[in-house]
């Protein structure tokens, strides 16, 4: 097991290497000098600007200066933001919990609903359930988030007055109340990004579970006399797990993506707002580093699935 | 039937199957593609937004930014059929101008993503080691990149720099279209090769390649051709992809500038006045929904009909 994180670990190495040299090849291809604005901009005093000129070596040739610049990022020296005044991983870090929470739950729905829907569809292929089914899941995906956040506000914050459309970090209320609230400044976001989600799932279980359904370990399974339950959660789904796994964490970039606009819609306090915000205030080392954080992130949860598949599927040789 | 052997049983229902009046590929494909109902309904949906778009402002002669304040934030009536939005412009002559936008957006991303794939696939799937595990490995990569926030950080970088070459509508066109049709072509490339690594091994390209065809030749005259049903299902859902980024870019006030009404950018402008003027958002919002859902189910439709080995 631990032969085989490793070997795994070492292959994700090379892809955020990869990652990271693409990042800085768009920096160093992009016109301009990237703290232009910092000799415009009278929050920042000069001897700041020309300390991060020497520091970034903006005269040195490039490999020179991807080497400097990865070897800051990896010891955590991701700058200084230009806006707030703060090193960029107090703020990141400040803002990363609020959306891995808000991802995270919005997942647990989008499988809760993607589970049982793909899996009944499955059982009983091209029936009026089905059919509905497919139907509702097609029009899901279909929707984009941003126009489903913005349906959501106006079916409940502004009709139905049911809840609010801002999100707050810095609620006035203790105890239950508290989590109460949480709960409905959350619940849109993780709704929007659940159901979009989840309308996608629906449709990789329902043919991942086709799939394997009409095998013959499944009939033999029945023919020992499993209940149906065991047969189907051990046997069919375990097995259908397989391919979802990969597509889902072939779409791990699409959900960050996702992530972005509802914390936008919504004004969760993300990072996924803390981009846009700097991308309109031009704060450039924020937004290099949201961007290599995310990316961080997707290699992370391809790493995870990497994993999971090797627990699901025995086939997978951890040696 | 002198010293002929009959190759099987069911060879002998030949006699029958004479009878059946033949049918052209493209009659065998129609029959199939009309076998899936919403697919139909929704290339009839698209033909008309189509048409809409491309001579609607010839027939709705309202300019896009006939400044009104009389008619401030309407909600649709007889003069404005779908409203005015908050300088009191016309949102109907609006929506035909930016579908004109968004539409070109998803074709020429998708057709970029395409091109792109096709050749990255057709590279990697015909030439082996080096080249096919290096492509792959590139395309893994891009397929790991967050794409949304590399969108954002391309077009925060070079935006500047593009309108001031091409002025602001094609600087944003150009750049909005090779990025997201650069950060599209990966699924393209390797169903290409995937295509690639079992065609090259048929018998067909086998007699070119004893004919003495060369590789290129291989590739671009007999392989690719077979390659392409795959392809156009990808493309054409690639086209509705490329829509939704394009409509995300606007929305989040990244996309194109405000004198240009995408649908994404009406979105975003009609955002804020959700409460007082609702037609305002949801119209726009509806027609990139319609959009993107017609174009998914003819893509489901083609997929159904260009899978010969599905039973209809």
């Amino acid at each position: 097991m631990t032969k085989y994180l490793v070997r795994r670990l070492s292959t994700a190495v090379p892809s955020i290497l990869g990652i990271s040299i693409v990042l800085f090849i768009i920096l160093a291809l992009a016109p301009g000098d990237p703290f232009a604005d910092l000799a415009t901009n009278p929050n920042v005093p000069p001897e700041v600007r020309t300390a991060l000129h020497a520091k970034f070596g903006l005269d040195d040739p490039i490999p020179e200066r991807y080497v400097h610049w990865l070897v800051a990022m990896l010891q955590g020296d991701w700058g200084f933001s230009f806006v707030s005044r703060v090193n960029v991983s107090t703020l990141i870090l400040q803002r990363l919990p609020t959306t891995l929470l808000v991802l995270g739950l919005s997942q647990v729905l989008a499988l809760m609903i993607a589970l049982p829907v793909g899996v009944g569809t499955a059982i009983k292929p091209y029936s009026f359930f089905d059919q509905v089914a497919s139907t509702f899941a097609f029009v899901g995906f279909s929707l984009p988030t941003f126009f489903t956040g913005l349906l959501f506000i106006l079916v409940f914050s502004i009709h139905l007055n049911w809840l609010p459309f801002i999100y707050r970090s810095d609620l006035d209320v203790t105890g239950w109340r508290w989590y109460w609230e949480e709960f409905r400044q959350a619940f849109m976001p993780i709704a929007v990004l659940g159901l979009y989600q989840g309308a996608s799932w629906t449709r990789y279980i329902r043919s991942a579970v086709l799939d394997v359904i009409r095998l013959d370990y499944v009939t033999t399974a029945r023919a020992k006399g499993l209940r149906e339950p065991a047969v189907m959660i051990k046997h069919v789904l375990r097995n259908a797990l397989i391919p979802i796994v990969t597509l889902v964490a072939l779409e791990m970039p699409a959900i960050f993506g996702g992530a972005i606009v509802t914390e936008q819609i919504f004004r969760v306090p993300g990072i996924g707002s803390l981009l846009i915000s700097s991308i309109l205030a031009n704060d450039t080392p924020v937004i290099m580093s949201i961007t290599f954080v995310f990316s961080c992130l997707v290699v992370l949860f391809n790493l995870i699935a990497d994993l999971l598949y090797g627990w699901l599927d025995p086939r997978v040789s951890y040696s | 039937m002198d010293g002929s052997t009959l190759a099987s049983a069911t060879a002998e229902s030949t006699g029958e199957l004479a009878e059946v009046r033949p049918v052209s590929a493209a009659q065998e494909a129609w029959r199939r593609f009309r076998r899936h109902k919403l697919a139909v309904a929704s290339a009839a949906i698209l033909i008309f937004m189509v048409l809409a778009v491309l001579f609607g402002p010839l027939l709705w002669r309202v300019p896009i930014n006939d400044v009104d304040f009389t008619a401030h934030l309407e909600g649709p009536c007889a003069a404005h059929p779908l409203g005015t939005d908050d300088l009191g412009q016309d949102l109907l002559a609006r929506m035909l101008y930016g579908g004109r936008i968004s539409l070109a957006v998803g074709l020429a991303a998708m057709l970029v993503g395409v091109v792109v794939g096709t050749v990255v696939g057709a590279v990697a799937g015909i030439s082996r080691g080096l080249i096919d595990t290096g492509l792959m490995w590139l395309t893994n990569l891009f397929l790991s990149l967050p794409q949304l926030p590399l969108l954002l950080l391309i077009i925060y970088l070079f935006r500047d720099s593009l309108k001031k070459v091409v002025g602001p509508e094609a600087g944003a066109f150009i750049l909005i279209v090779i990025v997201v049709g650069g950060l599209r072509w990966m699924t393209v490339a390797r169903l290409v090769r995937a295509q690639f690594l079992s065609l090259r091994e048929k018998e067909f390209v086998e007699a070119a390649r004893a004919l003495g065809a060369s590789k290129f030749r291989q590739a671009v005259h007999h392989i690719l051709p077979n390659a392409l049903g795959p392809v156009i299902v990808t493309g054409s859902i690639d086209v509705a992809n490329a829509i939704i980024a394009e409509s995300t870019l606007s929305f989040l006030g990244l996309g194109f500038p405000s004198d240009i009404p995408t649908w994404g950018r009406l979105l975003y402008e009609g955002k804020d006045y959700l409460d007082s003027a609702p037609h305002w958002a949801l119209f726009a919002g509806a027609a990139i929904f319609v959009t993107v859902l017609s174009i998914n189910f003819i893509g489901d439709g083609l997929r159904d009909m260009l899978d010969p080995r599905r039973v209809l």
